[in-house]
């Protein structure tokens, strides 16, 4: 009886488990992969140097223009049509600067032989569908045809950096350093907070207020090295302690930081995208 | 005079909990993504004189596909499209047929330029082919979003204790695309089908 009841119970799992799989792969979209850097290559045909070399290309772009773009490889999007994917992958991944919306995803279907650029909402201007495929004609196609597909995606990328280097963009965040020093922010209030009460006790409330807002300006610099961003960091906690603010530690701990939600690309070396949005402008090829 | 006041602010409450306010901000969402499918189908709109006119200085003798185009076109632009379509069922289900006809009428076009090789490595024809796909996929983009939000609002309108509130100040469901439109959105534009893939 053991026997036939665990020939019964393997019998059931493969069933269960043969329905599982099935209906996986009948209504299974395909997944989107993690943003993890400019270029991602699901399909292992870019060499490691190929794929370093378009990934410093892209980086060295948006460190001087601001706007990003990224690069996936994939071997099919079936059942999606590439456009469904593509604006997917754009959605996840939110590449580009929130209200700049200045994205743009290069989308290569392997084993499809299909292509699509899809155009963020604000270069939709400077890469107009008739611009995006163009470079996809022209530039891109003629050289995945011999199966050059590392040349064909250089080429690709510069013709668009070369039309958003058209348009004028407002400049990269990084360059002026506030943004960095704003990422400091949290750190800073988190000391500020246990601080800000044991000081003003010693110092009375007007200058112990002053005490902590000089600190927390200071420690804000030499986090970041952003001055106006540290100045003003230091005006904020000096308003802040003088109004009372961390005297109530309650207040944060049930709102939460209320700009934690903001946080976005500003902190940290890996790529992400800025929260920019598409609306599915830009243009699909094939060879 | 402070019992009133009182009465008032829980009323104010209670609506507030009835999703009041979710009512206005998924109406709102609503709104703009109907405005997004208008403009969409403008610039569709916007686009065909142009190029009925390319397609006719290569390919005369294809006059009855291209008029069907023209009289589709007029056709949609003969309707009042405004952001009050959308709380009148009726007059949204003329405007979708319209929109359909006129989709048709063009993925016919779409398929009688393959006829003409010339006609397809004009350049300008090409920027104009290239357009026309960017706009029906942004076509399909907003339609979906607008399905989204009507989704969402539904759902309210009809679920407790919303529904309450919906009675009370008489919202009612708004019309979507309907399930045969979502099947066809599936498809890729109709303008990427060569003739053999038929």
């Amino acid at each position: 009886m053991p026997s036939s009841s665990a020939a019964t119970r393997l019998l059931l799992t493969a069933a269960v488990g043969g329905i599982w799989f099935a209906s996986a792969t009948l209504y299974a979209q395909q997944p989107i992969p993690p943003l993890t850097g400019r270029v991602a290559d699901l399909t292992g045909t870019l060499a490691a140097t190929e794929r370093e070399s378009l990934e410093q290309k892209l980086t060295a772009f948006e460190a001087r223009k601001g706007a990003q773009i990224a690069v996936l490889m994939v071997p099919t999007t079936a059942p999606e049509a590439i456009e469904q994917y593509a604006l997917r992958v754009a959605e996840s991944w939110q590449i580009g600067r929130g209200e700049i919306d200045d994205g743009v995803v290069l989308l290569v279907a392997k084993d499809d032989r299909r292509l699509r650029i899809e155009v963020g909402y604000g270069l939709e201007g400077a890469i107009p569908d008739a611009s995006a495929r163009r470079i996809i004609d022209e530039r891109i196609v003629p050289r995945f045809y011999v199966e050059d597909y590392a040349g064909g995606i250089a080429a690709g990328l510069d013709a668009l950096i070369a039309l958003i280097d058209g348009e004028p963009l407002p400049p990269p965040a990084g360059a002026s350093g506030t943004e960095s020093a704003w990422g400091a922010l949290p750190v800073v209030l988190l000391i500020a907070l246990f601080v800000a009460p044991i000081v003003r006790g010693i110092f009375g409330t007007l200058f112990g207020s002053l005490a902590v807002g000089t600190g927390a300006g200071v420690v804000a610099w030499a986090l970041s090295g952003g001055l106006v961003a540290a100045l003003l960091i230091g005006g904020m906690v000096f308003v802040f302690a003088l109004a009372g603010i961390f005297g109530r530690p309650g207040r944060w701990a049930s709102g939460g930081v209320p700009w934690g939600g903001s946080m976005r690309g500003g902190f940290g070396g890996g790529f992400r995208g800025g929260g920019g949005r598409f609306g599915g402008g830009g243009a699909s090829g094939g060879w | 005079m402070i019992c009133r006041k009182l009465a008032l602010l829980l009323a104010a409450l209670e609506l507030a909990g009835c999703g009041y306010n979710t009512f206005q901000s998924q109406d709102e969402t609503i709104t703009a993504a109907w405005a997004e499918v208008l403009n969409q189908y403008q610039r569709r709109a916007d686009l065909i004189p142009n190029l009925v006119e390319t397609v006719r200085g290569f390919a005369r003798q294809e006059q009855e596909v291209l008029i069907g185009v023209t009289e589709a076109r007029a056709r949609v632009g003969s309707i009042q499209a405004g952001p009050e379509l959308i709380d009148d069922p009726q007059a949204f289900q003329q405007f979708q047929a319209a929109q359909g006809e006129l989709s048709s009428a063009l993925s016919r076009l779409m398929v009688v330029v393959e006829r003409y090789p010339e006609l397809k490595s004009d350049a300008n024809f090409r920027d104009l082919q290239a357009q026309l796909e960017g706009t029906e996929n942004r076509i399909t983009v907003a339609r979906n979003r607008y399905i989204e939000s009507v989704r969402d609002y539904n759902v309210t309108v009809r679920s407790f204790p919303s529904n309450l509130t919906a009675m009370l100040f008489d919202y009612d469901t708004k019309p979507s695309f309907t399930v045969e439109n979502e099947t066809e959105l599936a498809r890729p534009p109709p303008v990427d089908f060569t003739p053999d893939a038929e």
